[in-house]
């Protein structure tokens, strides 16, 4: 059971002078549980990609199944495949609109024709698991933290209980203790529900140390599909393209320019720690 | 389906109609609909399709876009030709159940549609072949003598500007508010009119919100640059007449005559 999309292309504005190539023959395999994160500079198709995904947007070209059915076939049950693929925008601005919190979250689960209940059940549930106060439950939406917002957004898609959870760039405009925190939450709902997770981001830094699986999209297609450790090991490759490795891996890469005997595949500070003491400490007999 | 309004929408290319005074447009475009009104036989409206026609060549904007503009203004036009159908009384040609469709009906309809689709495509012509930001330019310019009368003119062509920019930006909007919901689950399609009234709650309150914010935005952004209107204020690219623009004028002008012309002999 996963998401396969098999040669997949998408066009914009179709048969006008504005036509543009968004996607280019995109194949790939996302299998249940995994963590991944789709990288790309803007306008490189990622946050297209992820709306084919769910079924907001048509391909032109291509199929794409969903647990072995074709998720454009005349008859699918798109608003059931929408409850399944839960996807979260970039600006929670976007979605929010009840009066207050707690009936904002309610929106989802309702629109699946579950009743008052177990709607309810459910809203609290997702709003616990993104670590909300009560407090701000029955607060107008429009009155929290950009961070508190996002946590919202992202309950409300959580509250239709997805199997597959996409977010589209969830720490754009956050603070860095936002973004963090917005990071450690999407980490440890997976960690806690299994869910198969996608983080759309355009910045290595954020996903580097979460993610099992890394996408590059550049200009409509797939530029790398690998661990994160062998995608930054092209970081020159990646910065012809407008994006970077994480810092640490610049580090270690002119610390072993500069003769220092390390590993350059450290993704988080610290292993890049680790990795140089190692190093220092085979080095301490001949100093 | 929300792009398909064309009215207010720029297509950018290189041609004659692109490069003329937005006065020379914007005085043109009132002289074809007026000239729509004072042509009372079908030699008229021929005389002013073809010219039409002609623009839209000079235009090299794809004919496309003009009927695109059409599509919302549908139900007015055969709103319009019913009416005028079946309400003119006259010699009855047919007649049917308690209607009675008569000569005068058959021709003022058809007067009436092809009076509103050389309307539409005319002004789709200006607004399609000149950025808004020229639009307001010369309509500003045209309405400089009113200031006397204390008519805010700078004002009005000002809030003019600033609402044609954000026709597309609160499109886009409206977009991306739609897929954030229907990713919830929300259904904008099916169900009764009351059901799609109450649809459109979570499309609407998202939509105001952020159009309040960035008018609030583009204020502070105006004053910070200490925008004032009006008076004293120049401009970087002021409008001068070349003379293609004395050239357009003129033949606006002979358009003008062969109408009021073709009016009287065919009469």
């Amino acid at each position: 059971m996963a998401i396969i999309l098999d040669h997949v292309g998408y066009v914009y504005e179709k048969g006008t002078a504005m036509e543009t190539c968004a996607l280019k023959d995109i194949s790939l395999v996302i299998p249940d549980g995994q963590f991944i994160g789709l990288i790309g500079h803007t306008g490189s198709g990622k946050s297209t990609l992820v709306q084919l995904l769910n079924g907001l947007a048509q391909p032109v070209s291509g199929t794409i199944y969903y647990n072995g059915e074709d998720i454009n076939e005349p008859g699918y049950n798109k608003k059931k495949l929408r409850s399944q693929v839960g996807l979260v925008f970039q600006y929670p601005e976007h979605q929010l609109f009840e009066a207050d919190v707690f009936s904002d979250v309610c929106f989802g689960p309702r629109n699946m024709g579950l009743d008052r209940k177990e709607s309810e059940l459910r809203a609290y549930t997702a709003l616990k698991q993104v670590g909300l106060e009560d407090e701000y439950f029955y607060q107008s939406p429009f009155d929290l933290s950009g961070g508190q917002k996002r946590r919202v957004a992202i309950a409300g898609v959580l509250a239709m209980r997805p199997e597959v959870l996409i977010l589209d760039e969830p720490t754009a405009g956050l603070d860095p203790k936002g973004r963090n925190e917005v990071l450690d939450l999407i980490a440890s709902l997976r960690e806690a529900t299994g869910m198969t997770v996608i983080l759309v981001s355009h910045s290595m830094e954020d996903v580097a140390k979460y993610v099992e699986r890394i996408i590059v999209m550049n200009g409509g297609s797939v530029m790398q599909d690998d661990e994160p450790r062998r995608v930054f090991a092209h970081y020159e490759e990646l910065e012809r393209i407008g994006l970077a490795a994480p810092q640490v891996t610049y580090i270690m890469q002119e610390l072993k320019k500069r003769g220092v005997p390390v590993r350059t595949d450290a993704i988080t500070i610290e292993e890049a720690r680790d990795e140089i003491l190692r190093a220092l400490g085979q080095q301490r007999p001949h100093g | 389906m929300l792009r398909d309004i064309t009215l207010g929408q720029y297509y950018q290319a290189d041609s004659v109609i692109h490069r003329l005074d937005p006065r020379v447009k914007l005085v043109a475009t009132m002289i074809f609909i007026v000239s729509l009104f004072i042509a009372d036989n079908f030699m008229g409206y021929l005389w002013g399709g073809l010219c039409l026609f002609c623009v839209i060549r000079l235009s090299k904007v794809p004919f496309r876009f003009m009927v695109k503009g059409m599509k919302a203004m549908t139900v007015l036009l055969v709103v319009a030709v019913v009416f005028n159908l079946f309400l003119t009384p006259g010699e009855p040609v047919l007649s049917f159940w308690r209607l009675t469709v008569t000569g005068e009906g058959i021709r003022l309809a058809l007067m009436m549609a092809v009076r509103l689709v050389f309307l539409i495509i005319g002004s789709s012509v200006m607004t399609l072949t000149t950025t808004p930001n020229h639009l307001t330019d010369g309509l500003e310019k045209l309405m400089g003598p009113l200031r006397v009368l204390h008519v805010p003119v700078h004002e009005v062509a000002m809030m003019m500007a600033i609402a044609l920019r954000f026709i597309p930006i609160l499109l886009e909007e409206t977009d991306k508010i739609m897929k954030a919901q229907i990713a919830r689950g929300a259904d904008f399609e099916s169900g009764n009119l009351l059901r799609k009234v109450r649809a459109m709650v979570p499309l609407l309150v998202p939509l105001f919100i952020s159009a309040f914010r960035r008018a609030n935005d583009l204020a502070m952004a105006m004053e910070a640059r200490c925008y004032r209107g009006g008076e004293y204020r120049t401009r970087m690219k002021p409008l001068v007449y070349h003379r293609r623009d004395r050239i357009a004028y003129g033949i606006t002008l002979i358009y003008l005559t062969a109408c009021i012309c073709f009016g009287r002999i065919f009469s």
